[in-house]
């Protein structure tokens, strides 16, 4: 997935003069993760920088730099550090627009690593995307494999709002179903591993189905996409999976078109529950599903507590957890 | 064993409170025209003293001196007095229409007319002021119209910001203006992006940022330092020190630091300290720094001495924190009063002219402001329609807002 992300900034490097890429270790290095790899020397140093240790000011600068016109694309190391720039986020880069009246727009995306599953500690692991989906003004992409990646990327590049990108840093380096002890399988096997060589767009605001199925609606991203179908399998429960990707704009019809169908959801997330992007999910499904419900929506997330470093596996919504959740729902 | 004397928590206080008497003895004002004035390439290491100095143009008889005079014509610092005068005409009519309740909000530049409205002159079209709420001198003197500022503050129909934004928060790109946030310091650090795009697509335009001496408190502050220095951006990094922010003295957010330009020695950036009420000062500083990064030599940090002589704001009473005759003390005087001495002490401008002068001002902003109240006052008149509350949060309506603005029916 490393590669599909930073091939989907090389295609707009290329494609658009405008484009400039910078963040913490990010030019010469090419990034902690390697997805800036070879820009710099590509597209050199003014197009592809380091920059001081201060997300504020790579945040800061990028709004400054989208009004004058050009396409920022910057990265954030980790998004748990993303918090000293939040305001620049959300009183700037998400209101630009609406407060001049469309006279400065703020076309950015801003890259982070999130989730966890490596072992990080509560400063490395984290899933901030409710403190993003809740600011009216911002998008908000999660892509689950390499193909949906490089063209949810060019999307937001292309996109003419402020774009947060959060790439689930254990799919990274192959698709991880929760089955911690298991061998690392990598992307080569998979099927969505595939990306087409140069430009293509995969749209903001729709879902993908991953999986069809009549019995239950599992709503996914990231990396917990994997996590379900690793569920579903070993219950043999014929559920639907929903791969939202983009949670702004988001595919509301393909929600509801599936719950409708099955009369049964189960939410899952990494992040934690209380106010997370799963309560937003099962209130529009009681508001536009409710008549076609047979059990109460589930939701099975990170629990309310920091992340933890040991007891990782006891924290993340693996596929037992989520397993006994489907079971529950079906059986309601 | 000696036993550790108690440590002491120290809070900076003003010299004074109200009730007592006003007392500014302790800033020291250097004689007009007495700080040299280097070229505009100097290395920052040989110019740290100018971050302690004050550059003065104007002395007591109203004479320009000394190595920082001459940068402005007779025309322009005649034209600089009227862009002054209409500043504070315009915004004794707004603090009234506030008052009247035409508008929930105001805030004034009284004593602060000439850092705006002399620094804008010094700037190329295409240029980009990121400013605060209290640089209007910006609009007037770069020849926004007043009534297009007035129905901005009145939220009506004709708003260019559609009535999303408080009053006072301007925006015009046409004139180099950026939307102001509101939010402090968050704008400095624009700038510095703003100039960067600049240099990285090899343009010729540079960038202008502004904030007051309490905000520099901020983060905000320090992140735009560091990149204005890494990068050297084409940046000019204001700092209008008006002594309060709303009820705090400058000394709360100052510290240990002997001044604020003196924040830019520790970065590299060269920082002058200026007579903020000295038209003729602040237009040359300005010319100094605008040269500097135009020509590559990087950002400069200015910090403009002045006073805030008004309320924070329309919600603000000043007399429960500072004497209230502190501003008639205020060493560095008035702008305007300042301004007009100089042109009548050369035989440019009188008394007559300059009554003259104020009615026409006033004529000029009395005749916006009725324009302005044609197209509705916020209780009155015209307004933005409820639906446009919905537009312009994405550039296209995502499908969850379209359903909300059904849902409000509008």
């Amino acid at each position: 997935m490393i590669e599909a992300i930073r091939g989907a900034m090389d295609v707009c490097m290329e494609r658009d003069d405008n484009v400039v890429v910078f963040g913490e270790d990010v030019g010469y290095f090419g990034g902690v993760f390697r997805c800036t790899l070879g820009l710099q020397r590509k597209y050199g140093k003014s197009r592809c920088f380091d920059t001081p240790i201060s997300e504020l000011g790579i945040v800061g600068a990028a709004v400054g730099m989208a009004a004058y016109g050009l396409r920022p694309c910057v990265e954030i190391q980790f998004a748990d550090y993303v918090y000293p720039a939040y305001d620049q986020i959300v009183s700037e880069a998400a209101r630009l627009r609406y407060r001049s009246n469309g006279q400065f727009t703020c076309p950015m995306v801003v890259r982070m690593p999130t989730g966890g599953g490596i072992f990080g500690g509560q400063t490395h692991s984290q899933s901030p995307e409710a403190l993003f989906t809740h600011v009216a003004g911002l998008k908000v992409v999660v892509p689950s494999n390499p193909n949906d990646a490089k063209g949810l990327l060019i999307a937001a590049i292309e996109d003419p709002d402020p774009v947060i990108f959060l790439e689930p840093k254990r799919l990274y380096n192959g698709p991880f179903d929760g089955h911690h002890d298991r061998p690392v399988t990598p992307w080569a096997k998979h099927e969505l591993s595939e990306t087409p060589v140069g430009h293509y767009v995969t749209p903001l605001g729709k879902a993908a189905i991953r999986r069809a199925g009549a019995a239950l609606t599992i709503l996914a991203y990231g990396t917990m996409v994997h996590v379900a179908e690793a569920a579903v399998e070993e219950t043999g429960i014929d559920a639907e999976i929903l791969d939202l990707r983009t949670l702004i704009p988001l595919d509301l019809d393909a929600i509801v078109g599936s719950v409708k169908k099955t009369g049964r959801c189960v939410i899952v997330h990494e992040a934690t529950l209380t106010s997370g992007f799963g309560a937003e999910l099962a209130a529009l499904v009681q508001e536009h599903c409710f008549f076609h419900l047979e059990a109460p929506v589930a939701r099975v997330t990170g629990w309310d507590t920091p992340y933890p470093h040991a007891q990782e596996w006891d924290y993340f919504p693996g596929p037992a957890r989520l397993g006994r959740a489907l079971r529950e729902t079906l059986e309601a | 064993m000696v036993e550790p004397a108690p440590l002491r928590f120290h809070v900076p206080e003003p010299a004074v409170r109200p009730g007592d008497a006003p007392d500014f003895s302790s800033v020291p004002i250097p004689e007009a025209g007495s700080i040299r004035r280097p070229p505009i390439d100097a290395d920052p290491e040989t110019i740290r003293d100018l971050a302690y100095a004050i550059i003065r143009v104007l002395d007591r008889d109203g004479q320009a001196v000394g190595p920082w005079a001459g940068t402005a014509s007779d025309a322009e610092l005649a034209e600089g007095l009227k862009h002054m005068m209409t500043l504070r005409a315009f915004d004794a009519r707004m603090q009234m229409a506030q008052r009247q309740g035409k508008t929930s909000f105001y805030m004034q530049h009284m004593g602060e007319e000439a850092v705006s409205c002399a620094f804008r002159r010094a700037l190329a079209p295409g240029d980009m002021n990121f400013p605060t709420y209290r640089q209007a001198g910006l609009l007037i003197a770069g020849g926004y119209p007043m009534v297009e500022m007035m129905n901005q503050i009145f939220s009506n129909e004709h708003d260019p910001l559609k009535g999303r934004q408080l009053p006072v928060m301007y925006s015009s790109k046409q004139h180099g203006f950026f939307s102001i946030s509101g939010n402090l310091t968050t704008q400095f650090v624009q700038a510095v992006g703003w100039a960067m795009a600049s240099a990285i697509k090899q343009d010729t335009k540079i960038a202008v940022g502004w904030v007051g001496d309490g905000a520099t408190a901020e983060s905000d502050f320090h992140a735009a330092l560091v990149f204005a220095s890494t990068y050297r951006a084409p940046v000019v990094l204001n700092i209008v020190n008006n002594q309060w922010a709303i009820s705090t003295f400058q000394g709360i957010a100052r510290g240990g630091s002997g001044t604020f330009a003196a924040r830019g020695l520790g970065f590299g950036i060269p920082a002058l300290r200026v007579d903020g009420n000295d038209y003729l000062a602040v237009h040359a500083v300005a010319k100094w720094a605008t040269e500097r990064a135009r020509a590559n030599f990087g950002p400069t940090l200015i910090e403009y001495v002045t006073y805030r002589v008004g309320a924070h704001s329309s919600s603000d009473d000043p007399s429960a924190y500072r004497p209230k005759t502190e501003s008639e003390t205020w060493p560095l005087g008035d702008p305007v009063i300042r301004l007009k001495n100089h042109l009548i002490a050369r035989g440019l401008w009188s008394e007559e002219r300059h009554k003259q002068a104020e009615a026409e001002v006033l004529d000029s902003v009395i005749t916006a402001q009725k324009e302005a109240e044609r197209h509705g006052t916020l209780h009155a008149g015209g307004k933005p329609s409820a639906r446009e509350m919905f537009e312009g949060v994405y550039e296209q309506m995502p499908p969850h807002l379209r359903r909300q603005r059904q849902q409000a029916g509008v």
